[in-house]
């Protein structure tokens, strides 16, 4: 994706600030569950735009197919089987990436320049710079980046950030009999879910909530769940954020702590040695040697 | 005994000097490629070891060629290594010693405390990177460990790199400081002054000559 005209606001293992003269609109995704039929009309588009192709596999019991999100699959209706008021029900989530503002795999990721974030919001992994180190994997909060078995590369939904460039909405948006799946501007979006909302709590769903999440800064794919009051039904971190173990691994004042301390030994070498001077056996019968 | 000076004694036997270099090389590799992981300000190191990609494969691999070939070389050294009545006297005047005020520290044996206190840092520190190590290594065994794991397992590798520079930046000054110490390990031999001065009960022990 690395000839998009995109700006890059965010680099990964970047030592250089990127451009940030230009601002643009902010985009996001809105996904109304309620909305939604499980046709998996979406999961056919992302295959279909982005020429991704998943091993056939065979049926484990429940609905959600392929069983997991993988380098093929880069969105995946996640059947959630729950049961609610006696009745066995489907919460379903289009799973996929998020696109944190602020992102853990960006953050961990030791590569320059692998991992991008856009003006417009959108997180994409550029795999020609990628070096298979995972650390993507564990940064994620969602659990969504996936190694690729081929060629050790991680792989995730680009927000089809190749349409949005060209002001397309992405496919799995242009796919959706329902209008489950909304594209716009992050605003226009929040503005559309508190009216989804609204209408979900005059049917009844009283702790319907939109899901939008503040510990990674806001996501640009928002939810609006029907049982909002547990994100967990749905497979979602309740809290997601990158969290303080990430930020000391993997922050600037770590990397600076850790570096100044080796230059510190190296100088503590240097001029121990200038004033001290090496340790040598002395001549015989000088003080120190025990004749 | 004016042939003293001269008269060399075998140190380091040749198996332990070869896996000292082997342990030194693969250690060489591991840190400055883990640097290059570690911090974008030193990402060019990947350039010279292999390509983001292919150092990033070898890593671990070498991790796995220190584990084999470090403790086997530590075994070799443990019987030198035990702690002894002495050496907390060595420890308690190691600024004296630093500063070259020849402090009495009793008789030292094949090691002194600080080569011991190296020693016996090393030992457990290269086994929390290793499995730790394991938890990060890409693609074979890190996906059997959860996304906070190996979170956790990053952090600590990290620390225990560091705290493993320090020992080692110690480990290479007090070489070059301590001179005799590399040709002793590059040849395996001392000569029998240098071993009087810095280890003498070792040095009694070797030659069987009691130095009085």
């Amino acid at each position: 994706m690395a000839l998009m005209s995109l700006d890059v606001v965010n680099q990964s293992a970047s030592t250089s600030t990127p451009p940030q003269a230009r601002s643009t609109l902010e985009v996001a995704k809105l996904i109304d569950i309620s909305r939604c039929i499980g046709c998996k009309a979406c999961q056919s588009a992302c295959m279909e735009w982005n020429d991704l192709r998943d091993q056939v596999g065979v049926t484990e019991g429940f609905y959600t197919n392929p069983p997991d999100l993988s380098d093929q699959s880069w969105t995946l209706m996640r059947f959630n089987e729950q049961v609610i008021d006696g009745r066995l029900q489907w919460l379903i989530l289009k799973d996929g990436c998020y696109h944190c503002q602020d992102p853990g795999c960006l953050k961990s990721c030791p590569a320059p320049g692998a991992i991008v974030q856009y003006s417009n919001g959108i997180v994409d992994f550029h795999q020609e710079n990628c070096i298979g180190c995972g650390y993507c994997t564990a940064g994620c909060p969602f659990n969504v980046p996936r190694l690729s078995g081929k060629d050790s590369k991680a792989y995730k939904c680009t927000l089809c950030s190749d349409r949005v460039a060209v002001g397309l909405e992405p496919a799995c948006v242009k796919a959706c009999p329902t209008g489950a799946i909304g594209f716009g501007s992050k605003e226009e979006m929040l503005f559309q879910a508190e009216h989804r909302l609204a209408d979900l709590v005059e049917r009844g769903f009283a702790r319907a909530a939109v899901y939008d999440p503040k510990g990674v800064g806001g996501t640009h794919v928002v939810l609006v769940l029907p049982h909002g009051d547990r994100p967990e039904a749905y497979g979602l971190p309740a809290n997601p954020r990158v969290g303080p173990v990430l930020q000391a691994w993997r922050s600037g004042l770590a990397r600076a702590a850790g570096v100044a301390t080796m230059f510190a030994v190296l100088a503590a070498g240097i001029l121990h040695y200038m004033r001290r001077g090496p340790l040598e056996v002395p001549p015989e019968g000088e003080q120190g040697v025990k004749p | 005994m004016n042939t003293v000076g001269t008269e060399q004694i075998v140190r380091h036997s040749n198996g332990a000097r070869v896996a000292h270099w082997a342990v030194a090389i693969v250690f060489t590799f591991l840190f400055l490629s883990g640097l290059a992981l570690f911090s974008p300000f030193f990402y060019w190191l990947s350039y010279v070891l292999g390509g983001g990609a292919l150092m990033r494969f070898l890593h671990p691999m070498a991790g796995a060629a220190l584990v084999v070939l470090f403790y086997p070389y530590a075994a070799l050294l443990v019987g030198d290594n035990r702690w002894l009545p002495n050496d907390s006297k060595w420890v308690a005047h190691m600024g004296a010693y630093m500063r070259k005020e020849h402090p009495d520290v009793g008789e030292t044996h094949k090691y002194n405390a600080g080569q011991k206190m190296m020693y016996w840092s090393m030992v457990p520190l290269i086994a929390v990177l290793a499995i730790t190590g394991v938890l990060l290594w890409q693609p074979w065994f890190a996906p059997h460990f959860s996304a906070g794991a190996r979170r956790a397992a990053g952090l600590i590798h990290s620390v225990c790199a560091f705290i493993m520079f320090v020992g080692i930046g110690i480990h290479v000054y007090a070489a070059i400081w301590t001179r005799g110490s590399i040709d002793a390990m590059i040849r395996g031999t001392v000569t029998r002054a240098w071993a009087r001065f810095h280890h003498p009960a070792w040095e009694r022990d070797v030659t069987g000559k009691g130095g009085r």
